[in-house]
């Protein structure tokens, strides 16, 4: 895997997208080698979904959904949480750094939890 | 020659067994010490069968070394290692050779030994094995055939105590009751009024009479022991108070004390008349157990 | 149904060695309930294989497929018609009854078990499985107010319990699971039937499927 292989980040809409959105807007700097997917819950993400990115290339995979208690769908991001916990141990099965996978919990402000999450797993990338 | 067990059941007031645990390996130097050891102070010499399914020197041959030595062998077999016809085989072998009792046993899982992967037979339960041994008993095989040279044992099969819940075990015990039985030899106890329940319970049960009623003993020697066995070894549960009592005693003096509080438990059974006598399992500390019974006043 | 559950990537990688172009196989029926090898679970191990032959620099292409019930030789052909000529080898996430039907079919293609098939049980929840059904042929249910004690009694005794049975009603082998002769008893002293449970019951019948098991049936 390159070392400044791609960051694929899943955005929920209601949550991590609008954070993102507004660290743009805010002119927060933050690594560019990040490909933003703008999904409508954290809970659409499948197991497959994480596989395939590392497949067609990712280096590493976010998956960013809204604070637990808020899921607009409910159980969503409970159900991504799960999932990547799941999608770590497949990815460590096949000698991937499950590191390389991570669930993190945002509200619709916060623009610099997102920066600093994507500057987080840019680093872990590098490191390896 | 010892005196045949069942003649001993009959007529003898306290009644007390233990057991020859045998080793892993063909070097029987060990098992014959024991054996010469115990043969004498006891009325019958259980030898244990792949005990908690680890893989040992066999049953049938140590009862082979006792008649030998002239002791009083009772052939423990389980049904976990052996079909139905290894084992009327075995036990027509076992019947030629003089050895002429046997303990009906359902036998430790697998899982408790060493040979994890091994496939558990279970060809027969307990029940169906003392039911096997009458109809050898009566002359024929279990199809029905007749035997040339038949065989004529004294049974028996054991019973769980301190089983929890209780209940089921009591249904099954009526079961072997009602099978025939010559004797039982009871799972470890150490509360003497879980013994006295179960006594209780045994005398409104049918056909039980002639039937004599061992109390399995199983000295302990420490607390790690006690708590280990407590965990790990199915049907066992030694009490609180009695791990506290030999936990106390200063290093060094274990083995006295373990010694003294078997010795007290067997006076009480025996003073109060509490059952028929006392099964002795020193698993491995065999020697012990002269002293033991010393203590006990027997 | 069967329940089954994939072998560890490491042991398929294995059995795969040397092969450059083979075919994963799901079934639709009960390995995809019990998620072990229906269509989802084939395309996660695709990837999983791709991802760790790109890692170790070996070529690997994966070709998916599914069919409905593995077993069943007609809707076999369907499904895979051509498919089975463009590969080596072939990976198996059906059932053992599945694998040997496809080995059968394709008889000079190497086949791969993905799965190891392990009983016939229910789901007592979501992702919980348990073992119901030894498939002995000599069904003992009735007498046990519909619990087996052939596969639940970890002995499979017919006059149980044993004596190893732990505090609570628990096995001897397993301190998570329960006596299965506890669990009868509470079950027919429900029923007012305990009189079952005294009964003895003789040696089970071991012969009364002789393996390779065959059945004749007519259609009704």
């Amino acid at each position: 895997m390159e070392k400044d292989g791609k960051i694929i980040a899943f955005c929920c809409a209601e949550s991590a997208y609008r954070a993102a959105d507004r660290a743009g807007r805010l002119r927060i700097r933050y690594p560019d080698n990040v490909r933003v997917i703008r999904i409508p819950c954290a809970g659409r993400v499948s197991v497959l979904h994480i596989l395939k990115a590392f497949e067609k290339g990712a280096a590493g995979v976010l998956v960013m959904g809204c604070q637990e208690g808020a899921c607009r769908h409910l159980t969503g991001n409970i159900r991504a949480k799960e999932r990547v916990k799941y999608a770590k141990d497949l990815l460590k099965e096949v000698g991937i750094n499950g590191q390389r996978v991570k669930m993190v919990n945002f509200g619709p402000d916060m623009a610099q939890k997102f920066a600093r999450e994507i500057e987080e797993m840019a680093e872990k990338i590098k490191e390896e | 020659m010892a005196r045949p067990f069942r003649e001993t059941l009959k007529t003898k007031d306290f009644i007390v067994t233990a057991e020859a645990g045998p080793g892993k390996g063909s070097n029987i130097a060990k098992l014959v010490e024991h054996i010469e050891l115990l043969k004498d102070r006891v009325d019958g010499l259980n030898v244990t069968d792949n005990q908690s399914a680890v893989m040992r020197y066999p049953s049938l041959g140590t009862c082979l070394l006792i008649k030998e030595h002239g002791g009083e062998p009772v052939l423990q077999i389980t049904c976990r290692d052996r079909n139905r016809l290894a084992i009327q085989a075995d036990l027509l072998f076992a019947y030629s050779r003089g050895i002429n009792n046997v303990l009906c046993l359902t036998g430790d899982a697998i899982d408790t030994g060493d040979h994890k992967e091994a496939k558990p037979v279970f060809d027969l339960d307990s029940v169906q094995l003392i039911h096997l041994v009458h109809t050898l008993n009566s002359g024929k095989d279990m199809v029905g055939n007749e035997l040339d040279g038949g065989v004529d044992f004294c049974i028996g099969a054991s019973a769980t105590p301190s089983a929890d819940p209780i209940e089921p075990q009591l249904l099954k015990f009526q079961k072997k009751l009602d099978a025939g039985m010559d004797f039982i030899q009871t799972q470890a106890v150490y509360d003497m009024d879980e013994l006295k329940r179960f006594m209780e319970n045994f005398h409104k049960m049918d056909n039980i009479d002639g039937v004599k009623i061992l109390a399995g003993i199983v000295p302990i020697w420490g607390a790690k022991m006690a708590r280990y066995m407590n965990e790990n070894v199915p049907g066992i549960y030694v009490p609180q108070y009695l791990i506290d009592e030999i936990d106390q005693a200063p290093k060094g003096t274990k083995a006295a004390k373990g010694i003294e509080m078997t010795g007290r438990l067997i006076r009480q059974i025996k003073e109060e008349k509490i059952c028929d006598g006392v099964h002795v399992m020193a698993i491995g500390r065999e020697e012990r157990v002269p002293a033991i019974l010393e203590a006990a006043g027997i | 149904m069967i329940i089954a559950a994939r072998k560890p990537l490491e042991e398929i990688r294995n059995m795969l060695a040397g092969y450059k172009r083979i075919l994963v196989v799901g079934c639709g029926t009960c390995v995809t309930i019990c998620w072990a090898g229906g269509e989802k679970e084939v395309g996660i191990l695709s990837s999983q294989l791709r991802l760790a032959s790109s890692k170790d620099g070996n070529e690997l292409s994966v070709m998916e497929a599914v069919v409905e019930r593995q077993c069943e030789k007609e809707m076999v052909i369907e499904e895979l018609g051509d498919k089975v000529q463009e590969v080596e080898a072939i990976l198996s996430m059906g059932c053992g009854a599945g694998v040997q039907t496809m080995a059968e079919l394709f008889e000079e293609k190497p086949i791969f078990p993905a799965l190891n098939t392990t009983f016939i049980g229910m789901p007592e929840k979501e992702g919980l499985w348990l073992e119901m059904c030894g498939a002995c042929g000599d069904c003992f249910l009735d007498r046990t107010g519909g619990i087996c004690p052939v596969v639940r009694c970890a002995k499979g005794l017919l006059n149980g319990p044993c004596g190893g049975t732990r505090k609570g009603g628990k096995c001897e082998i397993d301190p998570e699971k329960d006596c299965a002769w506890v669990l009868i008893y509470r079950r027919l002293e429900k029923q007012g039937r305990l009189a079952l449970m005294r009964k003895y019951y003789e040696p089970k019948n071991y012969r009364a499927v002789k393996r390779p098991g065959k059945i004749e049936a007519l259609e009704a």
